[in-house]
């Protein structure tokens, strides 16, 4: 019967189309607006490493003063100093570790006609690559061993390799950065971050990093940190009393593959304070923090409340959106009371009108969904058009099309249901005048 | 067939109650035509909507086909309306949208028959009112007789043991009256029972018994009937009157 409820369905929406054509763009206008706002939250919070979040770990150290805490909901800082970084790397005790910060340097291209310009990368160690996966289109990255080297290489980011090299294989070549010669050992694909999780301390929608060279590389530049600095006294002067300093300015990463390693790490990390504590580092009570890449994420609030508030209110739009379909199917079933009063008289239960009048409401939820697709599609363009920070997370993926298709329909059936029911109730003998 | 055994019908408001049918008693055998009359408000239509299980009674019983209908839910009165009985109703009630094929397909699709079934059926049932050459037309685009005839098609196409008719030719002319009253004559020939309400004493006149009812009672029973010629090859099927 299912199909005879969808052909009596379509039959019906062509009989009325001012009235279908109003619900329609009604449930698409809600649905549009939800969807708009809930995609680009549904993206910004989305897993952008489900295959491993839970094994990626944000390290935090509570070295802040004793005097005042970091911050007043007791979180402690969200990077860690220099001094940290290299204790923690030098110790190795994760499956893999990469300390990293923001750089930018000055280019210089080889080709003369390209003016030198400014680029911002990342300095960080070389298990990064295998532990965020970024894709290779060309070599790939450096080792270890190159770290411990102090290797002047680089991998260069799709961008910046398609600007220096016209998107050829630039492996081998040379690029002078900040005035040194860096050997490319390897140019990233496209990488479809959504956010960049692996440093939100300085913004999770902003543009890929350019290029990537060696953590210890970047250090002997003495070149400070693009990113966020935070001190809660004065670092002193010169490069060494900054990287002998209280300063936090490194973004610390450890990959652990199983619950315990992770708490064996955690158990390192407090012994590691307790030894800091001795040489009288880390006034205030133990509190380190092994974050996950998701809880990161929410610690970081890399959804805002403003974008929160935004969808609640489009829901709220959305629901006055179905009070108004409510009305027009009470009136569209309403003037079909006759054709029930026959259906019934012909044979059908109340339940089958009940059915046959839901599926026609589905039907309304399916094309307002469709409409609402487009209109989301034309939303997310104004949303990247509006905020270029957010054009990463503004755009459709199946899920959400499926949720959007799935949303108007639910939304239509729930619509629907007074209507419905009403329609179901209708005394046949009142309606035939037999 | 259909017996009714004082039946009462009241309908409550907060203020007043209406008898619409009181101790009203009646027997229509297989096979049978009945006319029923009476003047406006009398229980005419009260009764045809309780036979036609499109309404419940305050008290009585009621048999249809040996069944007690009392205390059957919506799924079995709707299952027992859409097997037994078939309706033709004064101003046709087809589905302006629907073409008379599909029009005609309304009640196969509530008793679940497969698709070729249902097309077997509806090629006869407008066959048999001669119109099979138009299934494809839409109501609009035929005369009040015509519609009539498909309202009939659709009646039949279910094979009901009882066709129910309001006023069946109250919104024809009398040329397409005799036409739509000639081809009730031919299904009852053909052994379908017929209980038809009528204003019109030359209609009446032409079914086997009548029946007066005047407010909510049956005040004449009518004359012994005359069965239908199925009912009488059966020879079993005499008239009753309760």
């Amino acid at each position: 019967m299912f199909g005879y409820y969808l052909q009596l369905g379509l039959r019906s929406l062509r009989r009325n189309p001012v009235l279908t054509a109003l619900m329609v763009i009604g449930i698409a206008l809600g649905i549009a607006a939800s969807m708009t706002t809930l995609t680009v939250m549904h993206l910004m919070g989305s897993d952008p490493i489900p295959w491993k979040s839970d094994k990626l770990h944000y390290v935090q150290l509570d070295n802040w003063s004793a005097d005042q805490p970091y911050s007043d909901d007791g979180r402690p800082p969200d990077q860690v100093t220099y001094r940290d970084a290299t204790a923690l790397m030098d110790a190795a005790r994760a499956d893999r570790q990469a300390a990293m910060f923001k750089l930018s340097l000055p280019i210089q291209p080889e080709n003369a006609e390209v003016k030198p310009f400014q680029a911002l990368g990342r300095v960080t160690y070389a298990d990064f690559f295998p532990m965020f996966e970024p894709p290779f289109a060309y070599g790939g990255p450096w080792d270890r061993a190159q770290d411990a080297e102090h290797a002047r290489v680089v991998v260069l980011g799709q961008a910046l390799n398609e600007k220096l090299f016209g998107g050829q294989d630039s492996t081998g070549r040379s690029v002078r950065m900040g005035g040194i010669d860096y050997t490319v050992v390897g140019v990233l694909g496209k990488w479809n971050l959504r956010s960049r999780y692996y440093d939100l301390t300085n913004g999770a929608f902003v543009d890929p990093d350019e290029f990537f060279i060696p953590f210890t590389t970047g250090i002997d530049l003495k070149a400070r940190s693009s990113g966020n600095n935070s001190c809660f006294r004065s670092p002193g002067d010169g490069w060494d009393s900054y990287l002998a300093s209280d300063c936090v300015w490194i973004q610390m990463w450890v990959e652990l593959e199983t619950p315990e390693r992770l708490a064996e790490y955690h158990a390192f990390l407090d012994r590691y304070v307790d030894e800091q504590k001795k040489l009288g580092r880390f006034p205030r009570p133990l509190n380190n923090r092994l974050l996950d890449v998701n809880e990161w994420m929410q610690d970081q609030q890399v959804v805002s409340r403003d974008i929160e508030v935004q969808t609640g209110l489009a829901f709220a739009f959305l629901i006055v959106c179905l009070v108004n379909t409510i009305g027009l199917l009470l009136a569209k079933f309403t003037r079909k009371s006759s054709e029930v009063g026959l259906r019934r008289a012909l044979g059908a239960s109340r339940g089958e009108v009940f059915r046959q009048f839901l599926v026609e409401s589905g039907v309304v939820g399916l094309a307002g969904g469709l409409l609402g697709l487009l209109l989301t599609g034309f939303g997310l363009l104004a949303v990247r058009a509006l905020y270029p920070d957010y054009r990463t997370v503004a755009g459709l993926d199946w899920t959400m099309v499926a949720t959007t298709i799935l949303l108007s329909v639910v939304a239509a059936l729930l619509a629907g249901f007074y209507p419905t029911w009403r329609a179901c109730r209708v005394q046949p003998a009142a309606q035939l005048k037999m | 067939m259909l017996k009714m055994t004082h039946l009462q019908k009241i309908y409550r408001t907060h203020l007043i109650e209406t008898h619409a049918l009181r101790d009203f008693s009646i027997h229509v055998r297989e096979g049978e035509f009945v006319a029923v009359t009476g003047p406006s408000g009398s229980g005419k239509t009260t009764f045809l909507n309780i036979a036609g299980l499109l309404e419940e009674f305050t008290a009585g019983e009621y048999l249809l086909d040996g069944i007690d209908v009392h205390g059957l839910g919506d799924d079995g009165r709707s299952r027992l309306r859409n097997e037994k009985i078939g309706f033709i109703f004064q101003s046709f009630n087809l589905i302006p949208d629907l073409n008379l094929f599909d029009n005609v397909d309304v009640p196969l699709r509530y008793r679940r028959f497969p698709a070729g079934e249902r097309k077997k059926r509806i090629e006869e049932s407008l066959a048999r009112v001669g119109l099979a050459s138009r299934m494809k037309h839409y109501p609009a685009e035929l005369s009040g007789g015509q519609q009539q005839r498909v309202a009939i098609a659709r009646a039949l196409a279910g094979s009901p043991r009882l066709l129910l008719a309001d006023e069946p030719t109250g919104n024809l002319d009398s040329l397409m009256a005799r036409g739509v009253m000639e081809l009730l004559e031919e299904i009852n020939r053909q052994g379908t029972t017929i209980v038809m309400v009528t204003h019109d004493p030359e209609l009446a006149a032409r079914a086997h018994r009548n029946v007066h009812v005047i407010d909510g009672q049956v005040t004449d029973l009518g004359a012994e009937p005359v069965l239908g010629r199925a009912a009488l090859d059966g020879a079993t099927a005499t008239a009753a009157i309760a």
